[in-house]
Order: C-alpha cells, then structure tokens, then sequence
C-alpha cells in the first residue's frame, strides 16, 4: 500500500477595517449584542449594500502577498442555505470569480522547502453567531453578521500536521506583516478547517474526504490532523467504514467525532449577487497595493540569518511578529552588537513583556535606549548582571540607562586605587583561601572575588579585581 | 429542453425548505415547466457574440470609504423579530441537514 496523507487547509479570517463589509455598522469584537446592526445587515427589505473598498484592498494584498493573481474582473455570488446566522438566508460571497487565485507558498519543515498552492484568497461576508439553550431554542448575535471575511483556500498540499502547523504560524505572521487582520484564533479572527484524507497516489484508490470544525488554535489544528490521520490509518487496517462526513474536534478529550454526514453535495444555488456590480480593480491600485507591501516574514528571516549571522531559531522568534522584528533592527542601527541584542531581546526583553502581558510596543524602553544599556555593558561602566536589574527599573519608569545607573549608584568600579584596597581586605580576611590558592587551588580564588564583589553590592568590575588579585598573590 | 422531472421538483422544495403536499408537488411542476417552456423560447436567439450577462447596468467598481456610523438601537433591531429573548433574536430548534 503506498496511502499518503493528503490535507488541505481552508482558512477564513475577519479583516480589520473599521466598518463591516457592505455596510457602515462598526466592525468589532466584543460589543453588546445586536448593537452593531443596521437594514443591510440584518438583510430587510429594500436595503441595499456597498463594498467596503478597504476590505476589496485587504484581499488583494493577502493575494499579492501569497503570490496570487489578481482577477481582472469578478463578481459576488449568493451562497443560499437556510441557518438562522443568515438573516438574508444566503451569505453574499465569491463562486467562480474569486479576486485572487493561483498563488503558492514556500514552506519551510526540518530544511526542507516544499511549494504549497494556493487555489484561492476571496472576499464574502461573516456569518451571525447561535448561542444554543437547554430548552433546544437559539438565541442570535447578529454583530458579527456582515463582517468582511476573506477565505484563503490550499490545494491538498499537505502531508503532515508538522506541515499545517508551520504553514498557519507563518500565514498568521504574514497576515500581521501586511496589517489585513489580527489574526487571533482564540477570538476567531481566523479560523482553520483542514480537509483530510489518505491517497494512493499509485492506484487512486482514497479514504472518503473529512473536514474537521472547531479549532481555535495553531495546536488543537496539529493535533485533530494527527488523530485524524491515524484514525483513516486504523479504518483502513480494520476495514471499518468511513464516509465523507463534517467532524468536531473535541479538544477535552482530544478526538474528532461525526458532526454530520454528506450523503450528497452541498447544492448552494450559487448565482451572480445582482445588488452588487463586478469589482475590476485597476492595474494602477494592484501596483500602488505591491508596492505598500512590507518585507515577509520569510525574506525578513532571511536577511537578519545573513546580515547579522543570528542562527535560524534565533531569527525565528525575532520575526514571529513584525515590531520585534523592527525593534531589534533598531537595536542594532543604535550600535548595539547584533547578538547581544538579539540574546537580550529573546532572554530579558521577552521575558520581561510576558511576565508583565505587555506588547513590546508598550515597552517603555525605547530600542536605542536598549542599545546604551548594552553599551554600558561593553565599556565596562556596569556588570551584565547588574544590567538585568537597570533593565527592569527603565522598563517601569522610562528612565534611561545612564539615569538609572546614576540615581542607583550602580556603576562598575574600576578605580585601582580603591580596588587594590579592596584586595589588600581580601587577602587578610582570607587566609586559608590565600593558602589553597598558593598550593594551586584555583577554585579558591573564587572566595576572594566573592568578598569583593559583596563589599561592592556587585559592582566591583570583576575581570579587574581578578587580575589585581592574581598580581597580589602573585607577589606574595 | 426535457421536462422538468418530479424528483427535480421535489429537489428544489427541499432546497427551498418547502413541504408540498403530492397533488400540489404535480401543480408546481406544470407551472415550472411552463417558464422552462418560455425560456426554451428564448434560446432560439443567437447569442454567440454576447457575453454572459449578470447584471442589466453596465456600472462596475461602485464603492464606498471605510467609515463607521451608528446601527440601530437595539430595541428597533430586534422590533419585527418574530420572537426575541432580552437583546437576542430567539430562534426554534435548529436540525442540521
Ligand atoms: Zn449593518
């Protein structure tokens, strides 16, 4: 037998305009409900809708991005099907002209590039929200109705959930880089439905196609792919039947189970949306639109692995989102040593940030200030240790290293004077230290470093005091 | 053009969520077959040269800035809902084809 997983991802995101998609209620998560809704979207009589035009440049600038075409001409459709999220029941969409087509993506998994198609980015609008009683009744939020929503579509490029996994994160960022959406799965910005099968790519012969709902993170993606892969695996060993069906990922017990059966194909009636004349977007707008398109994520990577000779992870955690990605250049064009900033960027910056849930555009310490706190390191003016502590007091007051260091007495002390007093101290109150280090015991020197550097609160230069102390016993 | 068939008809009353009793199954039929009859008609026309035609204005690209304004308040939202729930629309059990 040679069945290979073969799994699609169909991933729809909200975009972030400030309007909804055809009409001028506030696109907005969290609002009360049915406070957002007007005659268009709630689909009343005589109300007529018009494209929000930001929206139709979201779209076409996720296609650029992912290397799409951009359709000449195209239309909105009528997807028809009755569920109470429709007011209108039909959701206005795109069929057989969608804006963007034809694109790919260069994944990157354990070194190796693989070409992922994309079939198409189109633009349709989001659907209300069922939150379902006891009783068997459902009350509707209409808020989010009418929502521009852009659905980005793989071909069945995939064969592992490592593939997935890879190819959302980087999506994610992408989305993000270009400033279209948040992006945010736990709030359903974007949501991802793989589709899932095993091919024989020598007979033909496949397990029924399965589309899996109800993911709302990058992981719970990974890990029902996974267990939906092995599921086909045991069906096909066991003979157990399988049908082309919709299944729920059920994350507390980590399976997928049957939500509904396609004993035919969805017949939606799609026809040409008649309140909606074609969109052709000018060549000049498609050309303004490439040309506003930041760096990638995947080129940006690139250049900081070759410029600044960051290893891959290293790069990877820099660019995941695009203000690290800027604030570390910044860093380094304030003059700071490129891997000490991208080691202080990762180990205290980051670490601060997510300890205190903070933005890196909420950090108080500018990135050129970052770079003279590293420059204080470099000239020896305070410890690397002590600039962990500098660090935390900028980050909470603005303050700048230089003003900090000042106010808190915590410059390095590499006066030879006071620390040739200082070792003299340390030999007397030392002896039997000063005798292991005469036998040869180097360990033992650490006990007079250690009196110096408490004597200083830490603030004795201690390639200094090592070397005096070395001279000293030397003499002796 | 062949005639519509029952199942067909049957079809798209499912579609449309349409209970119909047989003998009213046997009149809607009649009845579309008489507009496929008319538009059998229509296919008589050459037309070759004329491009598939969606809309009857010839108008594209008609849009508007991103801007927001006030929806409704959500008494009126709610006004002709045939059942509501405080702020929320109420809906009977939905069964999931
Ligand atoms: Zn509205």
């Amino acid at each position: 037998m040679a069945f290979a997983p073969c799994i699609g991802l169909e991933v729809h995101v909200e975009l972030d305009t400030e309007s909804k998609m055809f009409c001028q209620c506030r696109n907005e998560f969290g609002a009360a409900p049915n406070s957002r809704c007007c005659p268009v979207c709630l689909g009343l009589p005589g109300s007529l809708p018009v494209p929000n035009r930001k929206a139709v440049e979201y779209v076409i600038r996720t296609g650029l991005a992912l290397d799409c075409q951009v359709a000449e001409r195209c239309r909105f459709a009528r997807k028809n099907y009755f569920y109470p999220d429709l007011p209108k029941n039909f959701q206005i969409s795109q069929y057989d002209e969608p804006l963007t087509y034809g694109g790919h993506f260069h994944l990157q998994v354990n070194g190796q590039q693989k070409r992922i198609r994309i079939r198409r980015a189109h633009l349709e609008e989001d659907t209300g929200k069922n939150i379902h009683l006891p009783d068997g009744r459902s009350l509707v939020d209409y808020n989010r109705c009418g929502i521009p929503l852009m659905e980005i579509v793989t071909e069945p490029d995939f064969s592992s959930p490592e593939e997935c996994r890879v190819y959302l994160t980087e999506l994610r960022a992408i989305l993000r880089y270009i400033e279209v959406s948040t992006a945010n799965m736990e709030e359903g910005v974007m949501r991802a439905e793989p589709t899932v099968n095993l091919i024989d790519s020598d007979t033909g012969e496949a397990t029924p196609m399965v589309e899996i709902k109800n993911l709302n993170s990058i992981k719970s993606v990974y890990e029902a792919v996974k267990y939906e892969i092995q599921r086909h695996w045991r069906c096909l060993e066991s003979g157990e039947e399988m049908y082309q069906e919709t299944r729920l990922w059920d994350e507390q017990n980590s399976l997928t189970a049957t939500m509904r059966r396609k004993e035919s194909a969805d017949d939606y009636m799609y026809f040409p949306e008649p309140d909606l004349v074609p969109l052709v977007p000018e060549h000049e707008w498609i050309e303004e639109i490439r040309a506003s398109l930041p760096e990638l994520p995947s080129a940006l990577r690139q250049r900081l692995v070759e410029r600044y000779e960051l290893p891959e992870y290293g790069a990877e955690v820099i660019t995941a989102d695009r203000d690290t990605a800027v604030y570390y250049e910044q860093i380094v064009e304030a003059g700071a040593d490129p891997k000490a900033a991208s080691n202080w960027l990762m180990g205290d910056v980051m670490g601060y940030l997510n300890e205190q849930s903070l933005e890196i555009a909420d950090l108080k310490v500018a990135p050129e200030q970052l770079a003279e706190l590293l420059a204080l390191i470099e000239s020896n003016t305070i410890s690397g240790k002590i600039a962990k502590d500098v660090f935390v007091k900028m980050a909470e007051t603005g303050q700048s290293a230089q003003e900090v260091v000042k106010a808190e007495g915590l410059q390095q002390i590499s006066d030879e004077s006071e620390l040739g007093r200082l070792v003299d101290e340390a030999i007397a109150k030392n002896p039997k230290a000063v005798e292991d280090f005469k036998s040869g015991k180097e360990r033992a020197l650490g006990a007079m470093v250690g009196y110096i550097m408490g004597q200083t609160r830490g603030q004795a230069n201690p390639q200094l005091v090592n070397q005096m102390l070395r001279e000293k016993l030397g003499q002796m | 053009m062949a005639e519509i068939s029952p199942e067909e008809v049957q079809h798209v009353a499912d579609l449309a969520r349409l209970a119909l009793p047989p003998e009213e199954l046997a009149r809607v039929g009649r009845e579309l077959n008489r507009i496929l009859v008319y538009f059998q008609e229509l296919q008589e026309l050459n037309t070759d040269d004329v491009a598939i035609t969606s809309h009857a204005v010839a108008m594209e690209n008609v849009y508007r800035e991103d801007s927001s304004r006030p929806s409704l308040p959500v008494e009126e939202v709610i006004a002709n809902a045939p059942d509501s729930a405080e702020v929320f629309f109420r809906v009977p059990r939905i069964v999931d084809k």
